[in-house]
């Protein structure tokens, strides 16, 4: 029960931090969906990495080195410290001069003006919303398994309906704590908009950051019992497993081919928008260079306490998911309490973004670029942005009651469809022969062998599902890389002006 | 120094696949005793990163892109 009252102690104050943003909310479209492109390097900081450092990083990382090894770290931890920045520095510096330039808001505004073609947004709109959802979906499966395995044995047989109460164990089912976790990031998104995202991005790093770092000492040192940190880890390590202390247990094509997988970040959404509130490109700077530190500083624990409890006997038998609940419920009723509050502002910390993000292209993208003449009021732009986010946290949270699949599987699904729409960001940034007809053909590729290969993967049911020894996203980029110059090379070049627009010397 | 940052950015990703050079990959060996050396060795390409890109954005920043500034309304955008 205590750990269960520190939750929601920690929930009520970060609902007290979105509504004290919402007292600086200017009452602009344009300050809630950007912050009225006033955030400064930290908040950059803080709120890329919050961001892009989900549930996949402290539950998905430690459930999958459990499974897999601590290969995991390089497939994913230190390939995103180079590749990440290599996007925020290429891309998202340019991405960001042209939204300051010509006032976009969306990923779509950009290419339908880039391209000259109205109906590539139209295109693009549902593969972004449908890439978001199983982000969404992601964080929301990690919030319920987490709370589900921190409160076990705390309520008696019978409190809940008994299909509820088969996983849980005593505990808060996973359909409540998810519903509640949805519940309170919707309502410091609602009133506090992008700043007040900001900021809980920023607390909330803050917070898993330090409680994380925590997390691992008091692991090490129940599982080592051993008198000083540094024996404690010795006696941990010293029980995992030879085939997880290496990389055997995954294919070396597997491993070179993960490299593609952390490009995504160039093409999600809701990073686009966290790049535009950045007061100016100077901005960027900070979370260049510190990105790939405060990556390890997070995985690195993570990775290695995954492979720790592979050592450990009495969890052989553990869902992947429910691998770091699990450990973290082992250190006393306070501390798991607090921690379990970290592993939530992981969560949450991506989870607000997104909400926003879907309700930002929606308004943007459609409800306001097919207005038809109509005005719309600034009061009508953001109530129709909550409506489209109730809309889809609900089809997400709807998914999360089906067969649950593995947090860091789905996520790589994901992170690989952004990845197969990397070619075009890029192309669009700095090349100028890339043509409408080009964009179409790439972004076709990227959704229809995304789409044939996840069927085949059983809909992520297949956690090492390859093609021919290789991530899937290799067969993404290719497609969408090659229908992408092909198409453009053999169709007409955008116009001069178009081109004078976006390719200054 | 402009020159030689894509060369480092260049050389992380061929050390990322540390097997080619140092066969890590089936080696259990725990350094420090707690370590696993496949680990500290990535642990070392994710600060070896962060230094890479502090030498990107001191040598190789685009200044030009500080000077920029809103050339259309923000309402017409895109549309």
């Amino acid at each position: 029960m205590t750990q269960l009252i520190i939750v929601c102690i920690y929930l009520t104050l970060l609902l007290g931090l979105g509504l004290s943003a919402s007292r600086l909310f200017r009452g602009t479209s344009k300050d809630y969906l950007l912050a009225s492109h006033s955030i400064g390097p930290f908040l950059l900081l803080m709120s890329l990495f919050g961001t892009t450092m989900t549930a996949f990083a402290l539950v998905g990382s430690t459930g999958e080195a459990f499974a897999e090894g601590v290969g995991v770290y390089g497939m994913l931890a230190s390939s995103s410290g180079i590749i990440h920045s290599l996007c925020f520095f290429l891309i998202g510096v340019k991405l960001w001069s042209f939204g300051r330039r010509h006032g976009y808001t969306t990923q779509a505004q950009f290419f339908r003006d880039r391209l000259e073609s109205d109906r590539l947004g139209l295109l693009l709109f549902p593969i972004l919303v449908g890439l978001v959802i199983p982000y969404l979906l992601i964080g929301v499966i990690a919030a319920g398994a987490t709370i589900a395995g921190v409160t076990a044995g705390t309520f008696d047989p019978g409190t809940f309906p008994a299909s509820w109460e088969e996983g849980a164990r005593g505990g808060v089912p996973s359909e409540i704590g998810s519903l509640v976790i949805c519940g309170v990031v919707l309502v410091y998104v609602f009133f506090g908009g992008m700043r007040g995202t900001a900021w809980a991005n920023a607390f909330q790093t803050v917070v898993f950051m330090v409680l994380g770092l925590v997390t691992f000492v008091v692991i090490a040192k129940q599982l080592g019992e051993r008198e000083t940190l540094l024996e404690s880890l010795r006696a941990a390590s010293a029980a995992i497993p030879e085939e997880k202390a290496s990389r055997v247990e995954i294919g070396r094509l597997t491993f070179f081919t993960y490299l593609l997988v952390p490009l995504s970040v160039g093409m999600f959404p809701h990073l686009f928008q966290h790049w535009l509130t950045a007061r100016s490109a100077a901005t960027f700077k900070l979370p260049v260079v510190a990105h790939p530190l405060m990556i390890m500083v997070v995985w690195l624990p993570c990775v290695l306490m995954g492979a720790w409890a592979a050592g450990v006997p009495e969890l052989a038998e553990i869902q992947p998911n429910l691998i770091l609940p699990v450990m973290v419920r082992q250190a006393g009723p306070l501390l798991s309490g607090l921690l379990t509050a970290g592993i939530l502002a992981a969560i949450m910390s991506s989870l607000d973004s997104q909400f926003l993000c879907i309700g930002t292209i929606f308004t943007t993208d459609i409800v306001l670029h097919y207005r038809r003449g109509r005005e719309v009021s600034e009061r009508e732009k953001v109530l129709y942005a909550r409506l489209f986010i109730v809309a889809i946290v609900a089809i997400t949270y709807g998914f999360s009651l089906l067969e649950s699949r593995r947090v860091f599987t789905l996520g790589v699904w994901c992170f690989s469809g952004f990845s197969s729409l990397f070619p075009l960001v890029l192309a669009a940034v700095y090349w100028r022969r890339l043509t409408k007809a080009g964009a179409y053909a790439s972004v076709l590729a990227a959704a229809i062998s995304w789409a044939v290969l996840f069927w085949q993967s059983q809909f992520g049911l297949n956690p090492n599902f390859t093609v021919a020894g290789m991530m899937p996203v290799v067969v993404m980029v290719a497609a969408s890389s090659v229908a992408l110059v092909v198409v453009s090379l053999v169709s007409r070049p955008p116009s001069e002006a178009t081109l004078a627009k976006f390719f200054r010397e | 120094m402009r020159y030689v940052v894509p060369l480092l950015v260049a050389a992380l990703l061929v050390l990322h696949q540390d097997d080619w050079f140092f066969g890590f990959w089936a080696e259990p060996k725990l350094v420090f005793g707690f370590l696993p050396a496949t680990l500290l060795y990535h642990a070392g390409i994710s600060l070896a990163a962060g230094l890479t890109w502090y030498l990107a954005v001191t040598f190789c920043w685009p200044e030009e892109l500080d000077a920029v500034e809103p050339e259309s309304s923000e309402s017409e955008a895109g549309a």
